[in-house]
């Protein structure tokens, strides 16, 4: 649907540093792991009475939301008031689009209200990133989900996860499990996952719901759950997109869940300390058994505390890269 | 002011023997030593270990509340705090290298009070550039040095400690 140039050219200023955030596609490991650090900062935040940071004080982020979600949309909203940012929530399928308005047209609406930084999720590819070249340079846009392209943010929070849980990336075997044909969380954590060094990334799925040439990202393909899941140490489930699927590609979602469901039995397979996540919302009994979800070794909780502490540390990097994107400014302090 | 004044360890005495006399008055009871990152981390190592204070020693971190955030952006190595006890109603001293504009002591403040309402906060410092902005004011300092707009004092430690004097052009 939307034209491409390269993201990274959009994403990152001069110097290197973000100033959107579209795309964990071609991102350094550097900068990946800065995010991670300045994540981590974050989470130790909520021990303070007071948890919240002036970064964007007098800042206007504004989520624009083209497609239905819960949990993102509100974990962005709680990290930018964290950031003591002004937050305006924008459902934009029940607004403007439906009287007529083109989206350029309600970018540059928003752009007149002095707004400093858009989260965008839409249901095209590449939409995050046609927002980005055409708001620049003084609106920071960050990816919330684009179509099957991305979801960087859902992407480092698990790397947080994992790092939380595991500490170095190289030596893990991580496998990632079901829809991936949709799922542009998988695209995102895939880039990740080999930038952050694993190397040794398995993605388990029936043909039906694999995309074609995912081995060209240097993935290890199983269409067998057990073979797949074998002495693993990081399992990610995936949600079944159903909404997303216009022809019958199951056969019924109890058979999904007898061959890729995660059971005990299955989860068995991967090594005892294996960890258990999943970007939600959660089918029981479609993707996952209600005994891991909620067992010991799912950390699918503490992946939405992170989401929070990630979503404050891309924010105020995009924001800083933009600040010190601007001219006529003097720095002054100690 | 003479070199002597950049020598960073006769400096420390001098502070240590003032906040030695100061905390021994009783007007600061238990008190809970705190360091501003980096340099003031240093510092206050040194100071908690001479003066045997029994409450762990905690670490400021400012970059989140920084008031030059919209000219020089996050610092990419920013660390978390660290405040080792609850710091509601206890005798904070303060402990950082340098003071001169007075906006990170700003800063510390900010971030400090996020974390509970302290009795008290006694700011001790290693040197003061007198090139205040704002109304703050040490209660201990080492010494003090005038230097031109041009020149910035850095502490390197932490061990051994030492000051030095660079130009701002060359860093």
């Amino acid at each position: 649907m939307f034209e491409q140039t390269d993201p990274n050219q959009i994403q990152l200023t001069d110097e290197g540093e973000l100033k959107h955030f579209i795309t964990t596609e071609g991102l350094s490991r550097e900068l990946l792991t800065e995010i991670l650090d300045t994540a981590d900062s974050f989470v130790d935040m909520s021990v303070k009475q007071v948890k919240k940071v002036p970064l964007l004080r007098g800042k206007t982020v504004v989520n624009l939301f083209f497609e239905a979600s819960t949990r993102t949309l509100s974990t962005f909203e709680l990290a930018a008031k964290r950031l003591s940012a002004d937050v305006l929530n924008l459902n934009i399928s029940t607004s403007s689009t439906s009287k007529g308005e083109t989206l350029k047209d309600t970018l540059m609406t928003l752009r007149a209200m002095h707004s400093d930084m858009f989260v965008v999720r839409h249901s095209s590819s590449g939409a995050a990133h046609f927002i980005a070249e055409h708001v620049t340079p003084d609106v920071a846009v960050i990816n919330a989900g684009d179509g099957r392209h991305a979801h960087p943010t859902q992407a480092m929070l698990d790397m947080l996860t994992i790092r939380q849980a595991k500490g170095d990336f190289t030596p893990l075997s991580v496998a990632i499990v079901g829809d991936i044909l949709h799922s542009r969380v998988a695209r995102s954590q895939i880039h990740a996952l080999r930038t952050l060094g694993v190397s040794d990334i398995r993605v388990i799925a029936p043909n039906t719901l694999l995309p074609r040439h995912i081995e060209s990202l240097g993935v290890k393909v199983f269409t067998n759950m057990q073979q797949g899941i074998k002495d693993v140490d990081v399992v990610m489930m995936l949600r079944l997109q159903k909404e997303r699927m216009n022809t019958a590609l199951l056969p019924s979602e109890s058979e999904f869940y007898k061959l890729y469901g995660l059971t005990m039995d299955k989860l068995a397979l991967a090594k005892p300390d294996a960890i258990v996540m999943h970007p939600g919302p959660i089918n029981r009994g479609v993707e996952i058994a209600s005994s891991v979800a909620d067992g010991e070794r799912s950390l699918i909780l503490d992946q939405v505390t992170n989401g929070i502490a990630v979503r404050m540390a891309v924010m105020s990097m995009a924001m800083s890269g933009q600040a010190k994107n601007r001219p006529n400014l003097t720095g002054v302090g100690e | 002011m003479t070199a002597n004044a950049l020598n960073a360890d006769a400096l420390l005495e001098k502070m240590q023997q003032e906040l030695s006399a100061l905390l021994s008055q009783g007007k600061r009871p238990d008190p809970l030593m705190i360091g501003i990152h980096t340099g003031g981390v240093w510092l206050a190592e040194r100071l908690h270990r001479s003066l045997g204070l029994s409450s762990p020693l905690g670490v400021l971190d400012i970059s989140f509340h920084r008031d030059d955030f919209d000219q020089s952006g996050l610092n990419p190595k920013v660390q978390p705090s660290k405040l080792p006890c609850p710091t509601e109603g206890r005798h904070i001293i303060l402990v950082d290298d340098v003071i001169m504009s007075g906006r990170t002591i700003r800063a510390a403040m900010n971030e400090l009070f996020d974390f509970g309402r302290p009795a008290s906060v006694t700011l001790v410092t290693l040197l003061d550039l007198q090139q205040r902005e704002l109304p703050i004011q040490a209660d201990i300092i080492g010494g003090t040095l005038a230097i031109s707009a041009d020149q910035a004092v850095k502490l390197t430690g932490p061990e051994p400690l030492a000051l030095e004097i660079r130009n701002r052009s060359e860093d």
